[in-house]
């Protein structure tokens, strides 16, 4: 037995999302779980399966403290299995790795990712069940922006990456949304704007942060030798890997250097696979400075030069690397916890699928989730057919 | 030997100390290695065995950001993360210059004050000579 026995062994055979604008129901006055239950209605839909084929569940929530409970027993189904690993916003992209084994040990047949929240119109503000940390909040660090704040500081001090640069990832993250009928901001977008935009936490504007947004998603596995008797193509998961150094930023060792530099080669080692053959890159990026980090981290360009690979439009729509392709949780959506939304924009690409914003002749996905504050951190690969 | 497992916790025994007006740090007896936030446990080398030292409150700013906040609600104010000079990083303040001012590098010296809401609380302020 060992890890790479898992690559290819999943297929993702149905995707879904919820409480977003466009042709999704975004009105006001939508609970998390109704939220959350449009999309798994969505994804259940896209794979010709009813609530009750669902025997495996894998979820996670901002609002319910025992929610695969709350979940299976909203939707009426009974679980073989259920796992709530909890490791803030990655949690769901780490999802894939039990939801795999579970499949794979015949555990579950059918297995259920999920996630929904009424975050932007529920509270109107950034809210979390996270405890307050002893030994920082005495200070009254701003949750979670302070601690991004100091990454980027540093990042600065340290290799020289300007506000302009950490800009041009939300600028690019703009022109992808414009591109994506179900994202939030879409509006115009330029460096200057970001620049100009309220001082939040130094070095990081209004603009540098996440919106707070409704969203729902969730995705539908099954073991690989039945996924051609779905009727969507299927996705496979190819690799993924998971790694966390620290919970608080005060204990995080290099601020520079996420645990993606771990997990990341971990999970092209699963898939075989190395950045230069990743067609599509889906980041999470709850601030500007996570998507470079990330794009070090992950290989993607060598540690300090996330700043001047982003530039010039390089990560945007025509850009040489296609990355956070549905505006990301900076102009898409992040209703609290965002993993579900990488994996299902990678499965839509995969598919070939994603209208205006599809990326020509892709077949490998890249989806990397963090959580925390730069804490936890997973990384996955997806393919087509073609990459098994 | 100070098996950290006996008497009170090492969360109290840090705060009791900081109620009176002392910074500890706890030292591995084992890896020699100092450590914070305080622990039952070293967090470097799994050794129970950690003994209490008094902290040098020497430092330096890792990293530092302002938090803006309206003059009307106090105005803007600093955190900081500070290495200090045992190894351990912490979260705190840099007081005595404006927020914006604070700077990565800057050598700083622990104090303790007392805040208003928190009690006694640890914050520094730029040591003599400035940096580091």
């Amino acid at each position: 037995m060992k890890a790479t026995d898992l690559r290819g062994k999943t297929a993702i055979v149905g995707v879904g999302l919820g409480g977003l604008p466009g042709v999704l129901n975004a009105a006001p006055n939508r609970s998390s779980m109704e939220i959350q239950t449009e999309a798994v209605h969505q994804a259940l839909t896209d794979a010709g399966l009813k609530p009750s084929d669902v025997d495996g569940l894998f979820t996670g929530s901002s609002h319910a403290f025992m929610p695969a409970l709350s979940t299976a027993e909203y939707l009426g189904i009974r679980l073989k299995i259920s796992d709530t690993t909890m490791i803030g916003g990655s949690s769901f992209v780490g999802h894939l790795l039990p939801a795999a084994m579970a499949l794979q040990y015949g555990l579950c047949d059918v297995a259920l990712i999920c996630y929904g929240s009424n975050q932007g119109s529920g509270f109107g503000k950034l809210k979390s069940m996270s405890e307050p940390q002893t030994y920082e909040a005495p200070y009254y660090p701003r949750h979670p922006i302070t601690s991004y704040a100091l990454a980027a500081a540093r990042h600065m001090h340290q290799f020289g990456t300007r506000r302009e640069d950490l800009a041009e990832v939300a600028v690019a993250a703009r022109r992808w949304a414009q591109l994506n009928p179900l994202a939030f901001a879409r509006d115009d977008l330029t460096i200057e704007q970001v620049m100009a935009s309220r001082m939040v936490n130094d070095p990081l504007s209004k603009l540098d942060c996440c919106l707070v947004t409704d969203g729902g998603g969730a995705l539908v596995l099954v073991r690989s030798e039945r996924a051609k008797d779905f009727p969507r193509p299927p996705v496979y998961m190819l690799g993924t890997a998971m790694a966390h150094w620290h919970r608080q930023i005060s204990s995080m060792p290099d601020l520079t250097v996420t645990a993606a530099a771990e997990s990341g080669p971990r999970a092209f080692a699963m898939a075989g696979l190395a950045p230069a053959d990743v067609d599509v890159v889906e980041l999470y990026d709850a601030f500007t400075i996570n998507t470079l980090l990330f794009l070090e981290d992950l290989g993607f360009c060598a540690k300090g030069e996330g700043g001047a690979f982003v530039r010039g439009g390089r990560i945007a729509p025509g850009g040489s690397l296609a990355v956070n392709t549905n505006g990301g949780g900076l102009s898409c959506c992040h209703p609290g916890m965002y993993g579900t939304f990488l994996l299902i924009e990678a499965v839509q690409q995969l598919r070939g699928e994603a209208g205006a914003r599809q990326v020509d002749n892709a077949h490998i996905a890249l989806c990397h989730g963090s959580g925390g504050v730069l804490s936890s951190q997973v990384t996955a690969l997806l393919g087509d057919a073609s990459t098994l | 030997m100070t098996n950290a497992f006996n008497g009170p916790g090492p969360d109290a025994v840090f705060a009791a100390a900081l109620a009176e007006g002392r910074f500890m740090l706890q030292q591995c007896d084992e890896c020699k290695k100092y450590v914070f936030y305080p622990r039952v446990l070293c967090p470097h080398c799994g050794s129970p065995e950690l003994a209490w030292q008094f902290a040098s409150g020497q430092g330096v700013v890792y990293s530092t950001t302002v938090v803006r906040r309206k003059p009307e609600q106090g105005g803007d104010y600093n955190v900081a993360l500070v290495d200090l000079s045992e190894g351990p990083r912490m979260m705190s303040r840099v007081d005595g210059i404006p927020p914006h001012e604070v700077s990565i590098g800057l050598a700083v010296c622990a104090h303790i004050i007392d805040d208003p809401k928190k009690g006694k609380l640890l914050v520094f302020t730029p040591a003599q000579g400035g940096v580091a």
